[in-house]
């Protein structure tokens, strides 16, 4: 009944490979992962990618708490970490047990250095998170607030979410400056957490493609004694599916 | 609550020292009459002309349809499954229990922590990161345990409403039906109950004894509570502004 305590301070014990990529709104982390997985399948790796807030269990809970402005930091806290366990239960450990390759778009270092900007205590969540398991490899994309800022303004979304901007925060009724107000001290709380995590810096002002050269050159390293899994013959299927063919033999 | 206080890491943005009302929590496994016996306090307590607040567990605004969803579609793992208790408790601690502290109410709680950290123990073997989790939970001033031995727990729950999916832990597999799987995850939530007991110093209540006896038990072990608290109350410096600061 009880389960091998997993920790995020120990490499975890499954054969599959853990990719994840934090930073700020607009440092470029999700085009990258995108790119990182168009390269991966290329070679052959049977991927699957996970984002942030994503589950079924709890994403409508979420979003209704943000629309009526009804959360608190801690059940802001809690209810991100409920969906990450949820996710990691159903969607990350099991192909990583499978001995495939997962890509998580943001993990618990977004909640180390957002939940602790809006007002959690940095040793609780901690604590919180310690049913989690250590990325084989954690990127995390440093980008000076402007380039963020600019790149939201002038990009594909045109404009700053509430909660991104902090606006809960009461930092200012202006929401390109409570953005700069609260980011900001969200990227002051990434510096701690690469040191304490040993996270990889890739410079998010670059070119999109040198980036993507750097994180190719490292993944591939890392993947090199990595053989890929599969059971298909490159056909995109749905992972659960798969389990419902039944087998005859 | 004279030096209220967090069981761990608590709110950082909330000091719990001017919370004046008393935080009151009933404990207890499914099926020992925790509900009838709050409504039967609560109206000792306005009769007498305390402002009440009762809270009960899953029932915040933010999630009590969330985890009726959640366990209508069967949660798997025993983190999400407390992380979906503590997310219900942290509403309902900011939104519902600390502003009524902080007005003077008594606060009546049907069910608290324990028995979030009674179910993840029985699920996982571990006491650490449940209690983790519930670190800014206020610790109450009295926590009354109505216990109950295992078998006059079946034959109640079968005489009245029955015995339930999750009330009997099926999702643990402990047995081969309902019933026998009732009554062994009930042992063992017992069991850890009954060691709090010890741990967090409950005031333990014997729920075979008939509900005029237990309710009696209940009152005699709130009134110490109340009288030092009735009489601030009619204090008229309460109402008096407070002085500016000297510096």
């Amino acid at each position: 009944m009880s389960e091998q305590p997993l920790s995020p301070k120990r490499p975890h014990p499954y054969p599959g490979k853990l990719i994840i990529v934090e930073g700020i709104d607009g440092s470029g982390k999700s085009t990258q992962l995108l790119l990182l997985h168009k390269w991966l399948e290329s070679k052959g790796h049977r991927v699957f990618f996970t984002e942030w807030n994503s589950s079924d269990l709890v994403k409508d809970t979420t979003k209704r708490g943000k629309k009526n402005k009804s959360l608190t930091p801690t059940t802001f806290s809690l209810l991100h970490a409920t969906d990450f366990a949820s996710r990691l239960y159903h969607k990350i450990l099991p192909p990583l047990k499978a001995g495939m390759v997962v890509l998580a778009d943001r993990y618990m270092y977004t909640a180390f250095a957002r939940d602790v900007v809006r007002g959690v205590s940095p040793e609780w969540i901690r604590k919180l998170y310690s049913f989690a398991i250590t990325p084989d490899m954690a990127f995390y994309f440093k980008v000076p607030i402007d380039v963020a800022i600019s790149r939201l303004l002038g990009g594909t979304r045109g404009q700053l979410k509430y909660y991104e901007a902090g606006m809960d925060m009461n930092l200012s009724p202006d929401v390109t400056e409570s953005f700069h107000i609260f980011q900001s001290s969200i990227l002051a709380q990434y510096d701690k957490i690469v040191e304490e995590f040993h996270l990889i810096t890739i410079d998010a002002s670059k070119e999109i493609e040198g980036q993507q050269n750097d994180m190719r050159r490292l993944v591939g390293e890392a993947l090199k004694d990595y053989k890929p899994r599969r059971g298909t013959h490159g056909r995109r299927t749905v992972f659960w599916r798969r389990f419902d063919v039944p087998k005859s033999e | 609550m004279v030096d209220a206080r967090y069981f761990g890491d608590g709110l950082t943005y909330l000091n719990p020292s001017d919370l004046k009302g008393k935080l009151i929590a009933i404990e207890g496994t499914d099926g020992v009459g925790r509900s009838t016996h709050l409504e039967m306090l609560q109206e000792w307590l306005e009769i007498q002309g305390y402002g009440v607040l009762t809270t009960g567990w899953t029932r915040s605004n933010l999630m009590s349809k969330t985890i009726e969803m959640a366990k209508e579609g069967n949660i798997l793992d025993r983190w999400s499954f407390s992380l979906l208790y503590a997310t219900d408790f942290a509403d309902r601690l900011e939104r519902e229990i600390i502003p009524a502290l902080r007005a003077g109410f008594i606060v009546l709680a049907d069910r608290y922590v324990y028995t979030a950290f009674a179910r993840d123990f029985v699920r996982s073997g571990n006491r650490q990161w449940v209690r983790d989790v519930f670190g800014f939970a206020l610790v109450p001033d009295l926590v009354c345990y109505l216990r109950i031995d295992i078998d006059t727990l079946v034959l109640r729950v079968m005489e009245t409403k029955g015995m339930n999916f999750w009330e009997s832990g099926m999702d643990l597999r402990l047995g081969n039906d309902l019933y026998d799987s009732f009554k062994k995850y009930q042992s063992l939530l017992i069991e850890e109950f009954d060691k709090m007991a010890a741990e967090f110093h409950f005031e333990v209540v014997d729920a075979r004894k008939s509900p005029d006896e237990i309710q009696t038990e209940l009152r005699a072990k709130i009134e110490p509570l109340l009288t030092p608290y009735l009489r601030s109350q009619e204090l008229p410096s309460d109402r008096v502004a407070q002085p500016a600061p000297s510096s």
